[in-house]
């Protein structure tokens, strides 16, 4: 068992165009980590200095993980990781 | 360039003016590869402003899940710009991540006159392109 973790299209670039990759870890910010150690390049495009990027969205199963701690969420094998970039702009 | 039917052009202009002075956004969804905007999907402003939108998170994952299931992307992103044109804004260009989808902006900014007009960004470069509007 591993947890799944469902990439959009635009950094499936990172991933040789899997659309789903696997990795392990006990929080979100562990199993960034140990994609990073595979798919290099990937966790920069997810987290910043200041954790998540601000238009990344990621959801732990059902949920959008900035209510569950962000990258201190606990994971667990079985879980869905989706990520997805955030549709925002504006006249601003 | 963008082929779309005159009904779901009508329905992007009804939810702008709907929303109006709020920016109105959503999507068509369209069969993976057939590049062809066909189910037409309002989404929530999470942002609720005359000047800037955001897809509503949770909303947002369950659209793109329900796309999956069906072997559907986002064909068409629309939004609205409500006191300026129908163009992409740097904010626009800077937060575009669907290098596939066509990017239509419409503008409400003239109650008597609609402006509609679409266009590729990648890599924050900006292409408009031709709008064929065809009937059902």
């Amino acid at each position: 068992m591993a947890i799944e973790v469902r990439i959009p299209t635009i950094l499936r670039t990172y991933t040789d165009g899997e659309k789903s990759v696997e990795g392990s870890g006990s929080t979100l910010g562990e199993l960034f980590a140990d994609l990073d150690g595979r798919y290099d390049g990937l966790r920069e495009r997810l987290i910043d200095d200041d954790g998540l990027r601000r238009f990344i969205n990621v959801y732990l199963n059902d949920e959008d993980v900035r209510f569950l701690g962000g990258l201190a969420a606990p994971v667990s094998d079985g879980d869905t990781v989706t990520v997805l970039p955030a549709v925002a702009g504006g006249a601003a | 360039m963008l082929t779309i039917s005159a009904g779901l052009q009508a329905k992007i202009f009804a939810h702008a003016r709907a929303d109006h002075p709020d920016e109105a956004c959503g999507i068509i969804a369209g069969r993976v590869g057939s590049d062809r905007p066909e189910r037409f999907i309002s989404m929530l402003n999470a942002e609720r402003s005359p000047t800037f939108y955001r897809f509503d998170s949770l909303e947002q994952l369950k659209v793109w899940r329900e796309m999956d299931e069906r072997n559907e992307e986002p064909v068409v992103i629309y939004h609205s710009h409500t006191a300026t044109e129908a163009f992409p804004s740097r904010t626009d260009i800077s937060y575009a991540m669907e290098p596939d989808a066509h990017y239509v902006l419409v503008s409400t900014r003239d109650p008597g006159h609609d402006e509609f007009r679409s266009f590729r960004i990648v890599d924050g470069q900006v292409t408009e392109e031709e709008v064929a509007v065809v009937p059902e």
